[in-house]
């Protein structure tokens, strides 16, 4: 058996020098650039000396708005790659036409569309929606941290750690040529023999890993840890939308793995559970996927209602209307996500009865979502409406999102979908609901809570910059591919013969280029506040009228959230609190018990990055002993009993008087 | 004066041809008809929320303090019930209309009428076209002219067409834009799309599911011909002599771009069959053959020796017929030009990983090269 041992195969696996990409010009002068801002960020932490800080207030920490933060961080880091990606794919299709064959040869097109699909859903959409119900849950609850804090620090070096994994196949190997759902039997071992689809694989599974496992710790939060008097009917809008969506997350997120366990079976020891040979069947693949594809729709998009019953409130100086309703809303969405998978392939051949019910299904769902369009309106109705910034991402999202919803109820007609299906019109809609209701969302939800993070707001003009752009860039960049879905142009080409089309592809160009100045604004308005974050300043931890419990407490809330924890009567808790004459106890703190921060989560991100590198390039000593490594972390770490400490009374005492200051000295 | 800028919007879409609002066949004329109706119906509720959602936003605007201001308010039973009733009267028609016309519309019903004013008489014969989607190219038999072409489909028009479509190794998607809706081409299966053009014309074809590296050249002309000139293009494609025999198609089958229009004036007997069944190599056991031993409970331990038969679909791996590109060594592949005899490749793969260096992997997705 050692006869003829390869020694270099032993060490590297098929990880070979020429996997590096230095002959690819565009990859070489994006890894030159990477290389320098890494190093030069790197050189600026060492300089300033925050390696200390970094490590001792955010890598270890378990408070969850500290957790929080950093995944909406590493979700704007990942929205650049993510955008780039587009805009290398927008520049492309409004040039190859003809004898034009563009830029990007069809080997790297597929992968970055791959790539934006991959990143923009797990990277971007994911973080922003887990670190938003993350920050404001426990806050909303008035609860001190999640369930299991360590559990939440775990679960996001996970998400940083399949991050990564997908970041390391753009400058060692390839990425996956497959599409972002990596359909069979082209993401099979024949159809795709390199590295690209099992980064695609490692890569999700590990960060699926950890958005399971921050699912159930939320919805262990929510359903133990609210503060007394806040029965189910009285909690927050967002955190009943948070229960519904960690829900989806922990009945769906196991599908994924498992469809993708039976995918690297394939691919790694022969079984045959999706090709075409030895009987299995690549359709099964199919139905798995969507079957938590669809509900992850739902996962997203649930956070982003729930921010928007907020502000949407907040903003009208009005209780939301219908409150019972909306919750009705939220868990028949939930229910039904589960029960239209089956409209992601119309055209794969079912019999109509099938295709009807699955059509019929779909369009059920628009009658819950109507509902909260409605709720939403009539909230508006009778209101006082500040047209800060949140609110015009909601009223941005309400339009937008509206149109969206139609060509979705459209695209569910099964007849109407088979001249539809996979076409522009189709990424015009999903792009359509994504941006203008998740992204949207989550932007809206990031300035609204952004205060409350970090005590003062972000600086308006160039908020309502970032607005203008992204809302009109979108507006460009898909009604044009709304219009050539109709004139039959399908989804991933690389090049095109008829040179009618090229107009409606230079107008979408254009309207990335509007997003790109939509995202640099927001850059900028993060510069620019922090730079004004004197005059910015909140100091009553309420800078907006809030009406539930998060704005009770000061900004930057202290590490302990709430000193008492708050007895609720009312589901808008905190302007009940206000109307009812709330004074804030001044005496009689006690000493507060709080989780103690460990590094354990982020030394199991890291060997899982070595665990998932070693699995993709075959170096099996590697993935062997990092995997030994990750159990024997995992269980040492359960033997550490010193996780737990106790605020003292006077640190309490201290950081309340300095509040009651603060609020004293503001009038 | 605000019409005025929409002008040049107008001009533009009137420029562009929309093939899925003007179809030249009857079954995606329907589904323009359908799309025109449920857009409609929806308009019906979408419009008025947007509408409303703007006119409420300026009307409840802070500085407008005439607006009434009621921040309690927050229930109305006839409001609810109308938010909830509203919708759910437009979903009931729509999915009333849904269900009909899945039913209806179905691709794998027989057609009833030629168009809205022509039934189908008993006496016209549909015209079958077995379809085969190949990397990267569209292969299409005439079973009962007996022949077969690459990249072109011609049809007479006002004549029902049959088609059985299928796949011979990647998931393709078969769709005629201007004709009818599509339908996934899989390997192994058949699905099955009935149509009819009612207008002479070159229409597009192409592949609507991505399929990999050539997946963008994968289009061909679809002819809508009159009855005589529908003769002349099969006189002509029989006038190329060429037949299409297991050999030939094995050559064809092997992946391969921007193909251009090919003719064949004879097919060997049961192709197309073996193409859907995975057996036309020599050796390979055709899926009706597995799917009868299945039936009857399975084979025993003896089926071990069928195993190397039910392989059909390494090619790709084995012959490394993907472009090479950045990231190419990471395949572990050798070009084309280092393959020793590629054409042998295809039926012999396991020769090729037989070489010294795979052997001595310690991986073991080895074991199914």
């Amino acid at each position: 058996m050692f006869a003829n041992l390869d020694l270099q195969k032993l060490v590297f696996g098929r990880l070979t020098l020429e996997a590096i990409p230095y002959h690819e010009p565009i990859l070489l002068v994006t890894f030159i650039g990477v290389a320098i801002g890494g190093v030069g960020l790197l050189g600026l932490i060492t300089y300033m000396r925050w390696w200390g800080p970094l490590w001792r207030d955010w890598f270890t920490s378990v408070d969850h708005k500290k957790i929080g933060i950093m995944y909406v961080v590493l979700a704007l880091v990942m929205l650049l790659r993510g955008f780039s990606d587009a805009l290398l794919m927008r520049s492309q299709q409004a040039i190859a036409f003809g004898a034009n064959e563009g830029y990007l040869p069809p080997h790297h097109y597929d992968q970055i569309f791959t790539a934006h699909g991959v990143i923009m859903i797990f990277f971007v959409a994911m973080p922003l929606v887990t670190g938003l119900m993350n920050f404001v849950v426990p806050l909303q609850i008035g609860a001190r941290d999640v369930s299991f804090p360590f559990l939440n620090n775990f679960s996001f070096w996970m998400t940083v750690s399949g991050a990564a994994t997908i970041m390391a196949s753009l400058f060692v190997g390839e990425f996956a040529r497959t599409g972002w759902l990596a359909y069979p039997p082209l993401s099979g071992p024949a159809g795709s023999p390199g590295v690209g689809v099992d980064y695609y694989i490692w890569g999700l599974q590990i960060a699926g890993i950890g958005t399971l496992l921050s699912g159930i710790n939320l919805i262990a939060t929510i359903v133990k840890m609210r503060a007394p008097g806040m029965t189910m009917m009285k909690m927050p809008i967002f955190t009943w939308t948070a229960l519904c969506t960690n829900i989806l997350i922990v009945a769906a997120f196991p599908i994924l793995t498992a469809v993708l366990a039976l995918l690297s079976l394939d691919r790694y020891v022969g079984t045959h559970f999706f090709s075409n040979d030895l009987g299995g069947n690549p359709m099964m693949y199919v139905n798995l996927i969507w079957i938590w594809g669809h509900p992850e729709v739902y996962i997203l998009i649930l956070p982003a209602f729930g921010v928007f019953s907020e502000i949407v409130s907040t903003f009208s100086g009005k209780r939301l209307f219908g409150y019972a309703s909306m919750v009705y809303a939220t868990v028949v969405i939930t229910i039904l996500s589960y029960l239209v998978w089956l409209h992601h392939f119309f055209t794969m051949g079912s019999g109509a009865s099938v295709n009807s019910f699955f059509g019929i299904t779909t369009m059920i769902i628009s009658i819950p979502t109507g509902a909260k369009l409605f709720n939403w309106l009539f909230t508006m109705y009778k209101g006082r409406i500040r047209f800060e910034e949140p609110m015009l991402w909601a009223i941005g999202f309400m339009v937008t999102f509206t149109i969206g919803g139609m060509t979705g109820v459209l695209l569910a007609v099964p007849p109407a979908d088979f001249v539809l299906h996979n076409s522009l019109f189709l990424i015009a809609h999903f792009h359509n609901v994504i941006i203008g209701g998740v992204l949207f969302g989550m932007l809206a939800g990031i300035t609204y809570w952004f205060p409350k993070a970090f005590g003062f707001k972000l600086d308006p003009f160039w908020g309502k910059m970032s607005f203008w752009f992204w809302l009109t860039g979108f507006y460009f960049a898909f009604m044009p591919l709304y219009v050539l879905g109709l004139m039959g142009v399908t989804r991933r080409v690389q090049h095109f013969d008829d040179p009618s089309l090229q107009i409606w592809f230079i107008i979408a160009a254009f309207g990335a280029g509007l997003i790109a100045l939509g995202i640099l604004s927001f850059i900028i308005q993060l510069v620019v506040s922090f730079m004004r974050r004197e005059q910015l300043r909140d100091v009553t931890g309420d800078p907006w009228g809030g009406r539930t419990l998060e704005w009770s407490t000061s900004s930057p809330p202290p590490d302990y959230n709430f000193a008492f924890t708050p007895v609720i009567h009312d589901h808008d808790a905190w302007s009940d609190m206000k109307r009812r004459g709330y004074a804030r106890p001044l005496q009689g703190f006690r000493p507060i018990h709080m989780p103690k921060n460990t590094g354990t989560g982020m030394i199991l991100g890291i060997l899982s990055i070595g665990f998932s590198f070693g699995m993709i390039w075959y170096i099996w000593w590697l993935a062997a002993l990092t995997f030994i490594a990750m159990a024997v972390v995992a269980i040492g770490h359960t033997f550490n009993y010193n996780r737990d400490f106790h605020i003292p009374a006077d640190t309490v005492i201290g950081t309340e008087a300095e509040r009651t200051r603060l609020l004293e000295g503001r009038v | 004066m605000r019409a005025l800028a929409f002008l040049p919007l107008m001009a533009l879409l009137s420029g562009c041809n929309m093939v899925v609002m003007q179809p030249a066949g009857d079954i995606a004329t329907r589904q323009r008809d359908l799309i025109v109706a449920s857009t409609g119906l929806m308009l019906l509720i979408i419009l008025p929320v947007i509408a409303f959602t703007l006119f409420f936003a300026w009307r409840y605007r802070q500085s407008n303090t005439e607006a009434e201001y009621d921040p309690d308010w927050h229930h109305s039973t006839q409001l609810e019930v109308l938010i909830w009733s509203a919708p759910l009267v437009i979903i009931i028609a729509l999915g009333a209309l849904t269900w009909i016309s899945t039913h209806t519309l179905d691709p794998y019903r027989p057609l009833s009428r030629i168009d809205a004013s022509r039934p189908l008489t008993a006496d016209v014969k549909p015209l079958t076209v077995e379809v085969v989607a190949l990397d990267w190219k569209w292969l299409f038999f005439y079973p009962d002219q007996g022949i077969a072409t690459v990249n072109e489909l011609a049809a007479p028009v006002d004549v029902p067409i049959n088609f059985k479509i299928t796949s011979a190794s990647m998931m393709n998607s078969f769709f005629i834009p201007a004709l009818a809706g599509q339908i996934y081409a899989m390997a192994g299966m058949e699905t099955k799309l009935h149509a009819v053009i009612n207008k002479a014309g070159v229409y597009e074809g192409f592949s609507a599911n991505y399929s990999g590296e050539g997946f963008s050249r994968m289009n061909f002309k679809f002819h809508g011909l009159d009855q005589g000139g529908f003769d002349q293009w099969v006189a002509k494609v029989k006038a190329a002599g060429k037949e299409l025999n297991r050999d030939a198609y094995i050559a064809l089958e092997k992946p391969s771009e921007r193909e251009p229009v090919g003719y064949y004036s004879s097919v060997a007997p049961g192709l197309y069959s073996a193409i859907l069944n995975m057996c036309v190599v020599e050796g390979k056991m055709c899926m009706g053959e597995m799917m009868s031993i299945d039936s009857k409970g399975g084979a025993g331990k003896e089926s071990h020796a069928n195993r190397e038969r039910l392989r059909y679909d390494d090619r790709h791996a084995v012959r490394g017929e993907e472009a090479q590109g950045a990231t190419f060594p990471a395949t572990e592949k050798k070009t084309r030009s280092q393959e020793v005899d590629p054409d042998k490749g295809h039926d012999h793969h396991h020769d090729h990983s037989g070489s010294d260096t795979k052997q001595s992997d310690p991986a073991p997705a080895q074991l199914n090269r």
